[in-house]
């Protein structure tokens, strides 16, 4: 199915990424170039880098298989869900992350609160980002494998097609590994701007010929139901819209809770606006990542309405597991049913109905409308999107490991050049327990689901955390740290005690008995985070009035009422955060009215 | 830093483009069955190429600009040095 042409753009790509991690090779001479890239980026390069280190294989696949399930709604996520904290990051909190020179979010807490905050927070970090991009890996690798692009080379080696598996994970690792352990953060920021914009150029062209085949935006209209093609149909009731929620749940479980508590407390994302060259221009990196996010939904979303909206694909015949062949019935449009690995069959749910593998949306759409020759390219960008967001998490890694765990707890006084190397190390370590993790998620499919279950409750809550410790000076150490147990500890119950429709006790929750039940997964969990966050809050501020507050002087540069607002009059208008602000603001409410 | 990624960014692109499009001119025309009859390499590859070329001159006119006013190391676009911190 590949030819020349198709392997010369990929080879092409990877000179080049392996090309910019040698030449970043002799500016690494102290910690602060590996790990912050000497904050000497300009901008919008980290702007790009802020989106890019976001949108992993997971996120491109995932929003795509959303839109063939959910329809536009999908497009919450980004409306809804990124750009009110995105802007609210940039003008409100960069001032004390970028202002306290902290070197990282924990680092940032250990600065505003006491060593245990810092410490819960580095640790549980430190371990998310490894499983995160061991997950990530995992579901690239099996991505690969039901494509079977990569088989005719792995065939022609010798090797058994179970290598496509082990290739796949093993050549993204070494190529990540390469060019951070070289460049650092400035290599990993500078490939997710290469990755951005071939994620762009390789889903355009799609969108663009998918669009045109279905007779553009009304055509697609015509070919689908309207519960599809309008994002705030139906959802004064979580009974009647395509996504389950309720208006409510989804503006504050994840417009407020879970999207602040991602885009304004995750290092991941907070760290490329950290190696910005200046106040403002840390200040400008998420405003400047809003616009090109806004309209991320064209790109990703839009593929999979598209998928689910061309005439049924014929039923094929395929290999079982057994040996024998099976009929697999169409699915709908270029969506296939999803398959029963052990019986090779296709699955159906309680009643009888088939279900779909949503998440080969876009694969599919990319065989379906590229010949050879862009194939290669979409592929190529596929590829660089699973990249980014494995580096995103590696650089966080080794930055947190270094810097929060290994310098504070275990040796505080070595030299510089010893931490550099020391975070050259952490890569490596980082990137084989990341390689582990991908062969437990292939393994052990149901502990990796627990463990993202566990990250999800700690996560829940930190957004609390941090806005009261930004904005509230009485804030004390102790209320921080017992706010964060408690919201941890409410998340894990809430959940313990409700389900989804449909679902049965265990990991889907209801493991402690049942008082509710949501009408669907996603209710669950926006609720699950909104339980958290308020338990948090109250806790925070309760135990905060009964302990010892911290002295006013030592708060300075940390917190909003003890730091002198960063003056902006002498930008032009376009640098000013507050003027891009509100015209972002004004974007996605006019994208909202279009979509309505 | 001292590197401009558009450099890198522009060369990536042009690279790319003239690939596709020189296969697009070149190349067998049945593939194109796929994309709805559109030669998709020819013209993809040309947009991309303009774009490469786009973001190298813009690249090396930033890189000239920032040696001659001396701030390369802060400031590789050749502003941002009066910003207050």
């Amino acid at each position: 199915m590949l030819t020349a042409i198709d392997w010369t753009i990929m080879v092409v790509y990877f000179v080049f990424v392996l090309g910019i991690g040698l030449a970043l090779k002799r500016y690494m001479r102290t910690s602060t170039d590996f790990f912050l890239a000497g904050r000497s980026i300009p901008a919008w390069v980290c702007g790009l880098a802020f989106i890019s280190a976001n949108l992993g294989a997971q996120e491109v696949i995932g929003m795509a298989a959303s839109g063939a399930k959910y329809g536009i709604s999908t497009s919450h996520f980004y409306w809804i869900g990124a750009i009110p904290a995105m802007i609210f990051v940039g003008v409100f909190m960069m001032p004390f992350y970028y202002g306290s020179r902290a070197r990282s979010v924990p680092e940032y807490l250990r600065l505003r609160f006491d060593e245990k905050t810092r410490a819960f927070n580095a640790i549980s970090f430190a371990v998310m980002t490894v499983f995160s991009s061991g997950i990530s890996m995992y579901a690239m690798a099996k991505l690969i494998q039901t494509l079977h692009v990569f088989d005719a080379p792995i065939q022609r080696m010798g090797l058994p097609l179970s290598w496509v598996f082990h290739a796949g994970i093993l050549v993204s690792a070494v190529v990540v590994l390469a060019y951070i352990f070289l460049g650092g953060l400035s290599s990993a920021i500078y490939n997710e701007v290469l990755q951005f914009f071939l994620i762009v150029a390789g889903f355009l062209p799609l969108v663009w010929l998918g669009l045109r085949n279905v007779g553009g935006w009304a055509g697609l209209k015509a070919k689908l139901a309207a519960g599809y093609t309008h994002s705030w149909a139906g959802m004064g009731s979580a009974h009647t819209n395509r996504l389950g929620v309720e208006w409510f749940g989804l503006a504050m479980g994840l417009g407020f809770v879970l999207s602040f508590g991602y885009w304004c407390t995750d290092f991941l994302v907070i760290q490329r606006a950290m190696a910005a060259n200046s106040m403002s221009a840390a200040r400008r990196t998420p405003l400047i990542a809003a616009f090109p996010k806004m309209f991320f939904p064209l790109l990703v979303i839009l593929p999979g309405l598209i998928a689910i909206a061309l005439p049924n694909q014929s039923s094929t015949t395929v290999a079982s597991a057994q040996g024998s062949a099976v009929v697999v019935p169409a699915g709908q449009g270029l969506i296939p049913p999803k398959l029963d690995p052990a019986t090779g069959g296709p699955m159906r749910d309680n009643q009888g109905n088939l279900q779909l593998d949503y998440d080969l949306a876009i694969p599919n759409m990319l065989l379906h409308y590229f010949p050879t020759g862009i194939l290669g390219l979409g592929l190529t960008a596929l590829l660089a999107s699973f990249m980014s967001g494995m580096a995103g998490n590696v650089t966080a890694f080794n930055t947190v490991w270094t810097y929060d765990i290994y310098q504070s707890y275990i040796n505080p006084k070595a030299t510089d050049q010893h931490y550099l190397w020391m975070g050259r190390m952490a890569t490596v370590f980082g990137i084989a327990l990341s390689i582990a993790a991908a062969y437990m998620a292939n393994s052990f499919n149901n502990i990796m689901d627990m463990l993202q279950l566990v990250f999800a409750f700690v996560n829940a809550p930190l957004f609390a955390t941090f806005l009261l410790g930004m904005f509230w000076k009485r804030t004390t150490g102790h209320g921080a740290f017992t706010g964060l147990l408690a919201g941890t500890l409410t998340a894990a119950l809430h959940h313990s005690i409700t389900l989804p429709a449909g679902a049965g006790p265990g990991v889907k929750g209801g493991w402690l008995g049942l008082v509710h039940t949501y009408p669907s997964e996603m209710a669950q969990n926006f609720w699950t985070a909104i339980f958290a966050w308020t338990a948090c809050f109250v806790v925070t501020i309760l135990v905060s009035l009964v302990t010892r507050p911290h002295e006013p002087e030592k708060l300075t540069g940390l917190v909003y009422s003890l730091t002198e607002r960063p003056q902006t009059r002498d930008l032009p208008w376009y640098q000013r955060p507050g003027i891009l602000a509100l015209v972002a603001l004004a974007i996605v409410v006019l994208l909202n009215i279009i979509f309505m | 830093m001292r590197l401009d990624i558009r450099l890198p960014l522009g060369l990536l692109f042009s690279a790319v483009g003239l690939l596709l499009a020189i296969f697009g001119l070149a190349g067998n025309k049945a593939v194109y069955e796929r994309s709805l009859g559109i030669n998709i390499n020819l013209w993809w590859g040309l947009v991309m190429l303009l774009f490469g070329i786009g973001m190298f001159v813009l690249g090396r006119r930033g890189e000239r600009r920032s040696s001659n006013t001396g701030a390369s190391v802060a400031a590789p676009l050749g502003r941002g040095t009066s910003e207050h911190e």
